[in-house]
């Protein structure tokens, strides 16, 4: 099995796809392009429409509007068993009176292939995911992580144009889940096939996919990389969503070509990075400080970081990082993060500190509470 | 070592001791006497086949003998009645769990209109006394001109086993997990190979309790067969029938068969569910 050349062509795209189950708007006008090879991932909270997507995909729901195309063609209303893409359940979904072995062949048998070829594929197959050994035993006879591997076997051995996850990791406790997360990894860069993974586990997701789509009531807010979803996130529910953030509103005083000044409601001002965007004087933004990006300080710094006073409220050792609670002269609650060696003497609760960064670490978002653009998919 | 002050329940006087005895052992008793209740009249069935009655009725013990089980099919009437039973059996419980396994799979999985209607018409010759459904069928009979005999006796039986297999097959797929189906066709086999090869299998077990319920039942369907019949002599009828005449020990025979047959059925097919799960 040769891993294959990531291309830049789509293995699956859904065109304005739409789903609705009576009046209920499951999934709303979704465009997706996913590439050969790519590790993808549907992100979002329950009931933001991943899984309705994932299984239009799979087969098993059929679009209300819009088309699902596999390979350039059309299958939107091609039944699941007609396409060649294979499904990692949620609960695993292994057929419980067949053995390891049966289970794995199952879909090789349904397109009659050669004994021998069978044995081959099957066996090959119980290597890559670390179950040799295990043909005659039945599911009933593993462990929660052993059988995830039989069904991630059973899918992958029909070497499926994609392969289609539903949160597969979701039963398994933390320890095993983070192995498993590297191991499936591993597995998809081996095997090369595109992988198109639904989770509501934001760190999972980062720390897995290519690019990631974050869902929100049925469409998609923001689709990139991972970096870029942290770093640049799209919109105040990305910024919310992924990892920890302060989101804190202000004015855009003035701007040149790289960085604004801020007025914040407070008072002070502050600095921010503008990205090349244009911001006019006088609009409300929505400044996004990630906590672990943050510095303390409990001098006034000088003017080429931005700043922010404060109050702490609280320092909680965490072991690899301490980790501040703040509050700013305007009531609002702020997180930094810090390793300890970098705690400043002098900041412990009740102390009036700055909060500090530099202005490349400062993102704006214009706080418009309508939805986002859709972002075009990277090159 | 001091004296430790043990409290009062602790020191036991002879009356607490026996309270204390008898209410440890007391729910083993009372199931040792509800069993004894419920198989003392099957013993006696058992006991009495091994009898050597002198006059026509197999009431009094006279003595042991071995004959009525060297000879159980001497008596003609007697044989024919349990091959009518039998044959009626195997007819009805074909029919019954073929179509009654059918209804069930609708039920559980479709939604459609008349779904609670089917539901409630299912359930209700469960609930009907029958003696009603035994004068009914017999009005519809005689109203449509329908000759009474093994016809309408399996159209009876088929008509009330289809009930209790729905019931017991409607059970047994309430637990069943339906994304196996939708594994099976991810993985490439349409809705007939999904079938014969994932649910049917896992359903088989219902589906065998269900025909053993209802080949039991019919063996034993006396009310509703009595209506029915017209000439024809099922083996209740005749154990009914002879009641009067004579009561050879030859049908304590066939009961311990029946009795044998059906507990050793049950128990195989246990074993079966037993070692595959």
């Amino acid at each position: 099995m040769a891993p294959s050349q990531r291309s830049s062509e789509a293995v699956i795209a859904l065109e304005r796809v739409t789903k609705r189950f009576g009046k209920f708007l499951a999934v709303d006008d979704v465009n997706l392009s996913i590439r050969q090879g790519e590790f993808f991932s549907l992100l979002g909270s329950s009931g933001c429409g991943k899984t309705t997507t994932l299984r239009m995909i799979a087969g098993f729901e059929s679009p209300s509007e819009g088309r699902v195309m596999l390979e350039g063609q059309d299958v939107s209303n091609v039944p699941a068993y007609r396409r060649n893409v294979n499904m990692v359940f949620q609960h695993y979904a292994l057929f419980p009176h067949m053995n390891v072995f049966d289970n794995i062949a199952f879909g090789l048998r349904n397109k009659r292939l050669p004994v021998a070829q069978i044995r081959e594929r099957v066996l090959g197959m119980l290597d890559v995911v670390h179950m040799e050994g295990y043909e005659k035993r039945k599911p009933n006879e593993l462990s929660g992580g052993q059988q995830q591997r039989v069904a991630l076997a059973r899918a992958l051995v029909n070497f499926p144009s994609a392969l289609l996850l539903d949160e597969p990791l979701g039963a398994l406790d933390l320890k095993l889940r983070r192995a498993m997360q590297l191991e499936l990894k591993k597995i998809q860069r081996e095997v090369g096939i595109t992988f198109i993974y639904v989770t509501h586990d934001q760190e999972e997701a980062l720390t897995m996919s290519d690019r990631i789509a974050v869902m929100n009531e049925g469409h998609v807010e923001q689709l990139a990389s991972p970096e870029e979803i942290y770093d640049h996130p799209s919109s105040r529910f990305v910024a919310e969503f992924i990892g920890m953030a302060n989101l804190i509103s202000a004015t855009v005083a003035q701007t040149n070509g790289t960085a604004a000044t801020l007025q914040l409601p407070a008072g002070g001002r502050t600095l921010a990075n503008t990205d090349g965007r244009t911001f006019r004087s006088g609009e409300d933004v929505l400044l996004i400080l990630r906590p672990e990006r943050l510095n303390l300080c409990t001098q006034e710094p000088n003017g080429n970081l931005g700043c922010l006073k404060a109050s702490v409220v609280d320092c909680v050792f965490q072991g690899s990082v301490v980790r501040f609670a703040l509050r700013s002269p305007a009531g609002q609650d702020l997180v930094v993060m810090l390793p300890p060696q970098q705690r400043p003497a002098g900041a412990e609760a009740g102390s009036q500190v700055w909060i500090t960064w530099e202005p490349q670490y400062g993102y704006l978002l214009n706080n418009d509470p309508s939805r986002a653009q859709e972002i075009a998919p990277q090159p | 070592m001091n004296a430790v002050a043990l409290p009062r329940a602790h020191r036991a006087n002879p009356l607490q001791r026996l309270w204390r005895w008898s209410a440890r052992y007391a729910i083993n008793a009372y199931g040792a006497l509800a069993l004894i209740y419920l198989f003392l009249p099957i013993g006696v069935m058992i006991l009495f086949s091994f009898n050597a009655p002198r006059g026509k009725f197999n009431y009094v013990w006279q003595g042991f003998s071995l004959d009525a089980w060297l000879e159980p099919f001497k008596i003609r009437a007697l044989s024919d009645a349990m091959a009518l039973s039998l044959q009626i059996a195997f007819i009805s419980t074909l029919a019954a769990t073929l179509l009654g396994t059918l209804i069930a799979l609708a039920l559980v999985r479709h939604r459609f209109r008349g779904r609670a209607a089917t539901n409630l018409l299912i359930v209700l010759p469960l609930t009907t006394p029958e003696i009603v459904l035994g004068s009914s069928l017999l009005t519809l009979f005689l109203n449509a001109g329908v000759p009474l005999g093994l016809p309408t006796i399996v159209i009876a039986h088929i008509m009330f086993n289809i009930s209790y297999v729905v019931v017991t097959v409607k059970a047994r797929l309430s637990g069943f997990d339906w994304t196996l189906e939708e594994a099976a066709m991810d993985l490439g086999a349409n809705e007939w190979r999904t079938f014969w090869k994932v649910t049917f299998p896992l359903i088989l077990p219902g589906i065998v309790a269900a025909a053993l319920l209802a080949f039991a039942l019919s063996i034993d369907d006396f009310i509703i067969t009595l209506f029915v019949s017209g000439q024809q002599v099922t083996f209740p009828k005749y154990v009914w029938g002879a009641a009067r005449v004579s009561v050879p020990p030859q049908i304590n025979v066939m009961g311990t068969l029946i009795l044998v047959t059906t507990v050793s059925l049950i128990g195989i097919s246990s074993m079966l569910g037993r070692r595959r799960a």
